[in-house]
């Protein structure tokens, strides 16, 4: 860990003339950025703690919906009577992820910006564009097994490690941001980018711009799942992860939002896969449609290949329940 | 005054359970327990040590080469940084378990990536971390060091050879056989506590505190790494948060940190980080083997081959022991036996949890369940018609062999359901539900000891011995040893463990130390109870003591007459060895389930019973089964240790990346028992308890999987990926 300064953000404007600057972090549960300073992963001068500045409510909005305080913490959000009556896809995927001890300290903004599990990219004596730009990649051609099989570039295979944000993003949640240009909202699918040639921007968040909350629309009820597919059954990231939320009408698919986790350098969300489902019944064949849509343009890189045949096959498992359970 | 007992014969006497304290076998919880639970035994890096300096290890960035430069001055002038170490005296690697001499040094030479090559002094580890990170090394770099041990040309291990009869024609004769190939991938120790030291001189006498396991051999290997007389150091360790092999040599923290001191003048604390235990300490090798199984129609073996292929790096002894129990475990005249070494850079492979068995037995023991499918009998019946009467090698006797009553006594427990091997008959949902079992053995292993043992005038006893305790209940068993013979409640016992200060014990490891230090103690207190018997005119034999009395109601107090009375108990076993083939066996039961659709398995409910002599506490006894058959989860279906394909570095170097199992994974267990006495494998009748139960247990969830969904898998682990490969439509 390199020397650095740690102050304490006296307000939110503070906060953000503190972070504009490309020397200094945020920092609210610090589960994952205090292990990368550690490994000097990340090495900024000076830490802005946010902890204090509020925003940790969990509160109604006006049309029914539900806000998620940026510092609220992932255990806070995830026993919350509404979370768990209404968004109930929310709560299993935050409870699906890391141990008990890390979801009682990470914060529900923090968890959004959390960085990559790449061994390559937490190891600053290989290579990695990500952590630094054109050191090459480790990964392709190296231990990729976890590594995305979608929306990847020559310059990075990594994934967004986490669960919640693949629920918000089937929930169709929405990101709110403050800044020294005001306040600006994001919806969740749009917060997390492709690596592309830039693969060290990992959201769309600008210098100086803190998330101060999550917006949850009104609750649209349906059968809502999230299936973690893992080697170890606790304290493992996602091999493939799905967030459902389904709805059948007269034996028909009246609502399928879906998003996927471990696939891709963000949350995945296709607005095609669920459009085929809508109006038609349940079939195998149906799934294997929706299947061929996700997996379109999905590549594997020799470890992760298996990635494919097990995303099709745990979509096949998630829409079978959720049209069982519907029924 | 010394006590020396060597061991030519069995002991078959069973004195212990004549004694009339009745406190042996006992589930008396943990004596260092609470200490534990509430922080307050100190491990290794926790001792409190005026003025201590940080040191960091440096390691090496290439896979083989040299290095050619070290810039000291690209970090002197760093906050805090006191010095920079690359003495040659440095060590490279860890030592092997009883290696008793120093382990390989010189830095200047790369070996594998991570190798330590250096080691920043500073005021705060913050500061040495930072400094380490940013010293300036340059290197000559030797390009095409080989990393894939199918690569090379290999070693063979010669000793492990056997060509007996003609395995080639007993295959081409049987009525059923089985030539498969398994693999199995590499495997971490992953204790807890990481490897650390704490040095501290005073003139030419130096002072370690050390997370280590066999301090016996560890004051050998660092005083020959010092080039110092063993009289002039004093190692501690009197709690070690899990070792499971990554301890049973010193490692590099401990030289570094003495060097360290020695040259700054004062204390100095390494702590290896946990990357850097991962990376630098010990794997266990990756292996590939070849089974082959002939059986006549009746199921019983004709032909028995076992051939594997580890790997270590060049200058290592040793080669992970695939074959160890394959050599007896089941019959079969033509037999054909061989391990092979392959020289590859990446880092150390050396003992990890049950060295040759863990990977060894749940590789035979799939084989044996193909064999069992193939042959139409129920897998059970068929070792039970494999057993052999005596040592199918060497003809050697069997110093007790429990794996009948194991085999039988387990499936009775689990509830085995012979009607029940047809593949794909459960299904609940999404899962496939099935069940297996496999056989487990384990080499008993026993090794020299010395322990003193001293009763002393206000009644209580003091046992004093360089042993260690690596969470096993070394402390519990040996008050209760104690206690038992010399008539006294455990807890007028005190037990001093980990400080070479103390009568030389026989270390932690191979699970040795129960049967060894016991067998010290119990030597130790018979030459005290053949005193007092003296002082009473009786014969030791006769001699009866029960909470601190006789029979005829005369205190210990009373008898010593003012004076502490000490013994040292030397135990040593002799020809014995040579005589009998010794081994703890069980077996393994389980239920689990496969999900259809994404291949991942749970495991359901599992058990084992074992047969492993004497049971010194029950409760530490169980617990080392329990805790086996955790690592043989681990080893079916989740801990793979991952290595760089170009440059050979260890890639998933933590806890959250390498998996061990999780409470989760790990679900109701049950243990059975099955108490014997073996006179052969020790005085006090005791075998090895602590890695046999994870010596095949891989296999009984292997085979459960193919029993509940038809996929027959032959690599290790069994994760997601692999299941779905070859899990039927």
């Amino acid at each position: 860990m390199r020397p650095f300064q740690y102050t304490r953000a006296p307000s939110l404007a503070e906060a953000s003339n503190m972070t504009a600057g490309k020397d200094t972090l945020a920092i609210a549960g610090g589960t994952n950025l205090l292990d990368l300073m550690k490994l000097q992963v990340e090495t900024p001068d000076q830490l802005a703690d946010i902890n204090r500045l509020g925003f940790a409510e969990i509160e109604d909005t006006d049309n029914g919906g539900l806000r998620l305080g940026a510092l609220a913490t992932n255990t806070e959000t995830a026993v919350h009577p509404r979370v768990r009556s209404d968004y109930p896809v929310l709560s299993r995927a935050i409870l699906a992820g890391a141990t008990q001890q890390l979801r009682n300290k990470a914060t529900n903004g923090g968890n959004l910006c959390q960085r990559t599990r790449c061994f390559y990219f937490t190891n600053i004596d290989q290579p990695c564009n990500k952590r630094e730009p054109g050191s090459g990649c480790g990964a392709i051609d190296g231990i990729a097994k976890l590594h995305a099989i979608l929306g990847t570039s020559d310059q990075c295979i990594a994934t967004y490690p986490g669960d919640m944000a693949v629920a918000l993003s089937a929930l169709g949640a929405t990101v709110h941001i403050s800044g020294d240009k005001g306040e600006r909202s994001v919806p969740v699918r749009d917060f997390h980018c492709l690596p592309g040639d830039t693969p060290w921007i990992e959201n769309v968040l600008e210098p100086g711009e803190i998330i101060t909350g999550i917006v949850l629309p009104a609750p649209v009820g349906g059968t809502q799942i999230y299936r973690k597919v893992r080697e170890r059954s606790s304290y493992a990231f996602a091999l493939v992860s799905v967030a459902a939320i389904i709805e059948l009408t007269d034996g028909k698919f009246s609502r399928a939002d879906l998003a996927f986790g471990g696939l891709a350098h963000k949350p995945w969300h296709d607005p095609r896969v669920g459009e085929c489902l809508l109006g038609q019944p349940p079939s195998d064949a149906l799934f294997d449609k929706a299947a061929d849509i996700l997996l379109e343009n999905a590549r594997g890189f020799g470890e992760n290949d298996f990635k494919i045949p097990l995303t099709r096959r745990t979509l096949h498992a998630v829409l079978s329940q959720a049209t069982e359970d519907a029924a | 005054m010394t006590v020396h007992f060597k061991q030519d014969e069995p002991v078959n006497s069973n004195r212990l359970d004549g004694m009339k304290q009745g406190v042996l076998g006992k589930p008396l919880p943990r004596i260092e327990g609470l200490a534990k639970v509430t922080g307050t035994a100190s491990y290794a890096a926790e001792f409190p040590v005026e003025n201590c300096a940080e040191g960091v290890l440096v390691t090496a960035t290439i896979t083989r080469g040299e290095v050619t430069s070290i810039d000291r001055e690209s970090v002197l002038s760093m906050p805090g940084v006191i010095a920079v170490i690359d003495d040659e005296k440095l060590c490279t690697r860890a030592a092997q378990g009883t290696a008793n001499e120093a382990p390989m040094q010189g830095p200047s030479q790369v070996c594998y990536w991570g190798q330590p090559i250096a080691l920043v002094v500073a005021e705060t580890f913050e500061q040495a971390r930072d400094a380490a990170k940013h010293l300036a090394v340059e290197y000559r770099k030797e390009e095409g060091a080989p990393l894939d041990p199918s690569e090379v040309e290999p070693e063979e291990q010669e000793d492990e050879t056997v060509h007996q009869g003609d395995l080639a024609h007993a295959m081409a004769d049987a009525a059923h056989s089985v030539d498969v190939t398994y693999t199995t991938k590499g495997h971490a120790s992953a204790a807890m506590e990481p490897h650390a030291a704490i040095a501290q001189w005073d003139g030419d006498k130096l002072t370690v505190h050390a997370s280590l396991q066999m301090l016996n051999y560890n004051i050998t290997e660092l005083a020959d790494a010092l080039d110092m007389k063993e009289e002039n150091i004093r190692l501690i360790s009197r709690f070690v948060g899990g070792g499971f092999g990554s301890k049973l040599g010193i490692s590099e923290e401990v030289v570094a940190a003495a060097l360290a001191a020695k040259e700054v003048g004062r204390p100095v604390r390494v702590v290896q980080s946990r990357q850097q235990v991962f990376q630098t300490v010990m794997r266990r090798s990756e292996t590939t083997q070849r089974l082959r199984l002939a059986a006549d129609s009746d199921g019983k073996l004709i032909g028995f081959g076992h051939e594997a292929l580890v790997s270590n790096l060049p200058g290592e002894t040793f080669a992970e022991p695939v074959l160890q129990s394959s050599h007896f475990m089941y019959g079969g005249e033509n037999r054909e036996l061989m391990l092979n070494v392959a020289r590859i850079h990446r880092m150390t492979a050396g003992s990890v949890r049950a060295p040759g068995e863990a990977v060894g037995m749940p590789a035979l023991e799939g084989a044996m369940d193909v064999l069992a499918a193939k042959a139409g009998i129920d897998p059970v019946e068929l070792r039970l018609r494999n057993i052999p009467e005596k040592d199918p090698e060497d003809g050697l006797p069997f110093s007790s062999h429990k794996l009948a009553e194991c085999l039988k006594q387990g499936a009775e427990a689990f509830g085995w359901d012979k009607d029940q091997r047809k593949p794909r008959q459960r299904r609940e949902g999404e899962w496939w539900i099935g069940t297996g079992m496999a056989s487990a053995a384990r080499v008993h292993n026993i090794s020299e000891a010395k322990a003193r043992v001293t009763l002393k005038t206000d009644g209580t006893a003091l046992v004093e011995t360089d042993m260690t305790d690596i969470g096993t209940g070394t402390y519990t068993i040996l008050a209760q040893i104690a206690g038992e013979m010399l008539g006294l409640d455990p807890k007028r016992v005190l037990v001093e463990l980990g400080d070479t200060r103390h009568p030389r014990g026989p270390g932690s490891g191979g699970s040795w130390g129960a049967a060894s230090i016991g067998s010290a103690v119990y030597v130790a207190c018979k030459a005290i109870r053949e005193e007092l018997a003296t002082r009473i005119g009786t014969s030791e034999d006769k001699l009866e003591l029960s909470e601190g009395k006789t029979a005829t109601g005369e205190s210990l107090t009373d008898l010593l007459e003012g004076k502490d009375l000490a013994r040292e108990g030397h135990y040593e076993p002799g020809d014995i060895e040579d005589d009998y083939t010794a081994s703890g066996f069980g077996a393994f039961f389980a239920e689990v389930r496969v999900n259809h659709y994404t291949g991942e398995t749970r495991v359901e409910r599992m058990l084992g019973a074992f047969g492993f002599g004497r049971v010194l506490n029950a409760k530490t006894a169980r617990s080392q089964c329990i805790g086996g058959i955790t690592w043989s989860i681990g080893v079916a279906l989740t801990e793979a240790l991952e290595f760089d394909p170009r440059d050979g570095h260890l890639v998933n170097c933590d806890l959250a990346e390498y998996h061990v199992p999780v409470h989760r994974d790990v679900p109701d267990l049950d243990v059975v028992l099955v108490e014997e006495r073996d006179g052969a494998a020790s005085p006090i009748q005791a075998k090895g308890i602590g890695e046999l139960g994870m010596c095949g247990g891989a296999a009984a969830i292997a085979n459960a999987i193919y029993n509940a969904c038809g996929a027959r898998l032959y690599d290790y682990p069994m994760t997601p990926d692999r299941v779905l490969a070859v899990m039927p439509d």
